[in-house]
């Protein structure tokens, strides 16, 4: 019998209710009394001079209410970056100034030039075609590659080079890397483009400013996977707002797949000018808009190679890779492609030599940072692709090479910094070996081909560093921040809970599963327990969700609260049974007196706490409610196996996924079905990147895929059933609940099994000498690369 | 979007009198017209909706030909041309359900988007096009990329097709805005074949006389087996080289004729 409550049960998601009956209250859905609306008038070329910006004709617009321009945030900072990557050579990443609105110069298409606030947002428009633009057009440099080069134009002329950093790691092992290639007894080497994306929630972000002039508090309502992060980013380091008199809320959040972790200039911008206009602000993204100003992910141009030994284990391992920052730092930018990259490139391999080499470049492009997963896909891409690589070279087995190689002894120690706790790569393979029928594969690869179709088969491993992140560790790598998480949990004299968590949920389904955890915990309905998040006033502090952290750490902050509460409460237990505190027990809403019938339920004891007639006042405060902060030891380790099988129409070279299995660990799992949810959305996304969804430049900086027209995002009938199992379970040791998380393997794991299909069943029909496609992997790439 | 008039005429001398004033612009579903005007890129300074003139609404089979009103709804065509199957199914899968159910037949053939179904199924079905002022072969209407021979104020207020002894039509999509990669649209009618594409050429639908001369004498996919396509007039962009479109063509040729014959 499934269970119908608590830990390992499936409950169906309470919040659904109102997102799916359109009672959600969405940032866009609030309006401030008296609001004004503020259009940005954004840059339509990718590197220019601004030598000016004339606002007089316009500010004489109907309905106009101010135009603000760079001139306007003198001596208010610019948007600051949330991480410095110190380089091979021990130097500090280069790190241009990013202003609120175009200074000097404009470095890419969309950034914003003025911003008009108008009492209507088509006013504001008009008005903002009225403004009179002086720009000089510059050479834009566009491609990675040509932006290192001797002599490229600058992206920041107060810059020495493009160039934001050249990072080795570990660059102590360089030099025996490159001995143990030349002592190889093969070596496999691939070049890949991992494609850059635009993240599309469905949601586009949306920031409303207020300010109170009796009070001087500031308030901002913003579209943000971790709003406390945002007070202390803007209020801090932009507009020097002390964080007890900033107030930041991000109601219900439509998706963010981390293009909502950072801090935006518009946020700022809204802020600054409700307090400038002394009234509220509003800005509503347009999906254009978004397509040009939320920070787009991945982008790396890579070189990987594999050094093996005459027995075919994996010997070594070297990475070059270029990785697109876009033209300003965007908040956690320079440590995607370092930290969340690098220390991923074991794998599931015991690999004893790794070196990996990243060069993060300024192009004239929009900023890049963290999407879904988050430098562990380019990572798991390259790892997964190069070993399939290698096996088709030596004529082995693919899954018996990674076998061969899998680390199976854990705690382990990688040669890239980290520590896995826990993990059975060989049990995920077993498991995925039986939910993706691969015996069958054959039989159903000659149905295909009788059909006229080639069919492939693409297998991978991934293993990811979530529950993010021990903040010793990542303050000695560069972090500006903590990376803890809180909870504070209240309990009201008639028994019920709230639980404000400094994790945000923007589609997660924390409001089902935290109470899930709660309930077991104290034995009580997960109805009398209720979860606030998403607002600085309610929560003491939040580190947010991202880096699938939310129940590893967030949760666990949760549980140390609430064990907080049940030692408190069973004091007050024991006090009214008369009892020793050590004698009390608490099951199923009950304390009740060990070896005796003696009993008092739970509400009975909540009353007393705010009721405090018959209480130990000597001994304990009355009330209950406690705080936990709960900074990880490590980070947790999901790992599994994907396996994809797809058909190619050798006619026009459409692919078509014609099933997809995953095999998981993720530890202990709170909610089986969310976390299905979870893996089949970064599955979806995962064969979007694979594909369909590129974003494309032209030469000049101009922005090609802009809408939904040119840039394909996945839909239902682009995915197949999946077959998902996480039955594979290998506790985490080091947190309380034994979670891993769950957010972003479907997304991490998913590319490489999709290439590595595509790539074997051209193989299949001849095509041998074709071993890499870049994604997406378009009909037309496929054709071409059919017939080339 | 600018600030705009509007008016819904009940006939469609009305309709003609409301767009003689300046800037004045028909509207059909909106599908096309009103996300332009919506970034901005359009800015009429009167609409005049066409979806309240009953003369030109309904589906009706003339002896060897189907009428269609210049503004009826694509999921409408879909449901109702069943007198001509292939025209039906490929109103049924144009956009989604609420791109068909607003979307019109006169807007799609007024617009004329190189990628675009309407124009690929009026050239293939030897159709008129009707308006207010006169009726137009499909073969001296379509003039280019979004080019039409249509004048300023001129309505399209029905659509007659010749309905073929078999046809059908493929579409490869593109994948992002579903709309033709390339769409090839083959009927055969009592005096020939026609073979009209559309999504891959610069110069906007096209007939491929070839390929209608070779299926004229053998109504067969094996009968354009060896027919090529020069790529140096087709369309090349991010989702498809010129060659890769040239080829495509060739494919849904053959698809379309083997699933017509
Ligand atoms: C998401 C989406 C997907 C789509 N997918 C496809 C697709 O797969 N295939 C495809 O072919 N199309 C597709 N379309 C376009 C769709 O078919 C439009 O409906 C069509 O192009 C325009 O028709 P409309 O009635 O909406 O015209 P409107 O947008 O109202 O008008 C378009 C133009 O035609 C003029 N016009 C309208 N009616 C008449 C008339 N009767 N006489 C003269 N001029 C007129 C207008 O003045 C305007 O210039 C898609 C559109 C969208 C939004």
């Amino acid at each position: 019998m499934p269970k119908d409550s608590g830990i390992g049960a499936s409950p169906k998601r309470r919040e659904d209710v109102r997102f799916l009956t359109g009672n959600g209250n969405y940032t866009d859905d609030i309006n401030a009394h008296g609001q004004a609306y503020v259009h940005f008038l954004r840059s339509d070329i990718a590197h220019g001079t601004l030598n000016s910006v004339d606002t007089t004709a316009a500010a004489a617009m109907p309905g106009v209410v101010r135009i603000f321009t760079a001139a306007d945030f003198e001596g208010v900072g610019g948007v600051p970056c949330g991480w410095e990557i110190t380089d091979r050579h021990g130097n500090a990443m280069q790190e241009p100034k990013h202003p609120v609105l175009a200074e000097g110069k404009v470095r890419h298409v969309g950034e914003p030039i003025a911003a008009v606030i108008a009492e209507s947002l088509e006013q504001a428009r008009d008005a903002a075609e009225a403004i009179d633009l002086d720009i000089e057009e510059l050479p834009a440099v566009v491609d990675m590659k040509a932006a290192v080069a001797e002599g490229s134009v600058k992206v920041h002329d107060d810059l020495t080079s493009n160039l934001c950093y050249d990072w080795g790691f570990v660059e102590e092992n360089r030099e025996a890397v490159n001995q143990a290639f030349q002592d190889a007894a093969h070596v496999t080497s691939l070049e890949l483009v991992n494609n850059r994306l635009v993240a599309n929630p469905m949601e586009p972000r949306v920031a409303i400013g207020e300010y109170n002039r009796s009070t001087d508090d500031s308030k901002l309502y913003t579209t943000s996977q971790n709003p406390h992060v945002i007070r202390l980013l803007m209020g801090a380091f932009v507009l020097g707002i002390p964080e007890h008199k900033l107030q930041v809320v991000s109601p219900d959040v439509g998706g963010g797949f981390g293009t909502k972790i950072f801090h935006y200039a518009e946020e700022a911008f809204c802020t600054f000018a409700a307090k400038a206009c002394n009234r509220p602000v509003k800005w509503t993204s347009s999906r254009s808009e978004a397509f040009m100003s939320d920070a787009h992910g991945r982008d790396h141009v890579t070189k990987i190679e594999l050094a093996l030994d005459a027995d075919n284990n994996f010997t070594a391992l070297r990475t070059d890779t270029y990785a697109n920052m876009g033209a300003y730092l965007s908040t956690f930018a320079p440590s995607v492609p370092t930290w969340l990259h690098g220390t991923l490139m074991a794998g599931n391999y015991k690999t004893p030599l790794i070196y990996v080499n990243v060069k993060a470049v300024f192009t004239n492009t929009v900023p890049v940072d963290a999407y879904r997963g988050a430098g562990r896909p380019e990572a798991t891409f390259q790892l997964e692709r190069v070993v399939d690589k290698a096996a088709r070279e030596l004529g082995v087995d693919p899954i018996a090479l990674r076998r061969q190689n899998f680390i199976t002894e854990f705690p382990y120690a990688t040669p890239v910094a980290v520590e896995y706790d826990t993990g059975d790569y060989h049990a995920t393979m077993d498991k995925l070996t039986e939910i993706a029928d691969l015996s069958g594969f054959d039989a159903r690869r000659k149905a295909s081909v009788a059909n006229g179709k080639l069919r492939g088969l693409g297998v991978n491993c991934y293993i990811e560093a979530c529950g993010i992140a021990p903040s010793n560790l990542v303050g000695q790598l560069g972090a500006r921040a903590g990376l803890y998480e809180s909870a504070t949990v209240r309990v009201n004299a008639t028994g019920g809970l709230v639980v404000m968590t400094g994790s945000h949920s923007h589609g997660q389904g924390h409001e089902t599963s935290f109470p899930q955890v709660i309930a077991d915990m104290i034995g009580i309905d997960e109805g009398m327990i209720e979860i606030v998040h998403g607002d600085t006033s309610k929560v003491p502090m939040g580190m947010g969700t991202y880096g699938s952290r939310s129940l590893a750490v967030g949760g666990s902050a949760m549980v140390r609260a609430t064990e907080k509460i049940i030692a408190k409460a069973k004091k007050i237990a024991a006090h009214l049974m008369e009892a020793a505190d050590a004698d009390i027990e608490l099951k199923d809403g009950e304390f009740s007196v060990a070896g005796t019938d003696k009993s008092v339920a739970w509400g009975d004891v909540t009353l007393a706490a705010y009721v405090p007639h018959n209480y130990p006042l000597e001994d304990i405060e009355p009330g209950l409610e406690e705080t936990a902060f709960y900074d990880p030891a490590n980070f947790t380790y999901p790992s599994g196996a994907y396996a994809c099988e797809v058909e190619v129409d050798p006619d026009t070279g459409k692919v078509s996924i014609e099933r997809f299995s995953a095999a998981d660990d993720f530890g202990n799992i709170v909610n089986p079905m969310i976390v299905d949810g979870q893996v089949h959305g970064g599955i979806g996304q995962g064969i979007g990147q694979a594909l369909l969804e590129g974003c494309v430049y032209d030469e000049d900086g101009q922005l090609l895929s802009a809408s939904f027209m040119d840039y394909a995002m996945p839909r239902a009938d682009d995915v197949p059933f999946y077959s998902v199992d996480h039955s594979c379970q290998t506790p985490c040791t080091h947190n309380p609940l034994g979670v891993k998380g769950c957010g972003e393997a479907g997304a991490i794991g998913s590319p490489p099994s999709v290439v590595n299909a595509v790539v074997d069943a051209l193989q299949s029909a001849g095509k041998t000498d074709v071993t890499h496609i870049d994604m997406p992997l378009s009909p037309g790439r496929i054709w071409a690369a059919l017939n080339s | 979007m600018y600030n705009f008039e509007f008016e819904k005429p009940s006939t469609v001398a009305d309709a003609v009198a409301a767009l003689a004033g300046d800037e004045a612009q028909a509207l059909g579903g909106g599908q096309t017209l009103i996300p332009t005007m919506k970034q901005r890129l359009a800015s009429p300074s009167k609409l005049v909706s066409l979806s309240g003139i009953a003369e030109m609404q309904g589906v009706q089979r003339e002896g060897a030909s189907l009428t269609v009103g210049g503004a009826v709804s694509h999921a409408d065509v879909a449901a109702q041309a069943t007198d001509y199957p292939a025209l039906a199914e490929m109103a049924g899968h144009i956009g989604d359900p609420a791109v068909r159910n607003r979307g019109t037949i006169g807007g799609s053939l007024a617009n004329n988007d190189p990628s675009a179904d309407y124009p690929a199924a009026a050239l293939a079905s030897a159709a008129t096009v009707v308006t207010n002022a006169r009726e137009i072969a499909a073969d001296d209407y379509f003039q280019g990329m979004f080019d039409t021979a249509l004048e300023d104020g001129e309505i399209i207020t029905g659509v007659k097709f010749s309905v073929p002894q078999a046809a059908n039509y493929q579409k490869f999509v593109q994948p992002a805005s579903r709309f033709a990669l390339v769409g090839v649209f083959v009927a055969k009618h009592a005096d020939g074949v026609r073979v009209a594409v559309t999504g891959a050429s610069e110069e906007g639908v096209f007939r491929w006389s070839e390929a209608e001369a070779a299926l004229d004498a053998d109504f067969s996919a094996d009968a354009i087996a060896g027919l090529t396509l020069d790529p140096s007039d087709m369309i090349g962009d991010l989702h498809g080289t010129k060659e890769y479109r040239a080829h495509l063509v060739g494919v849904m040729t053959k698809r379309a004729v083997a699933a017509a014959a």
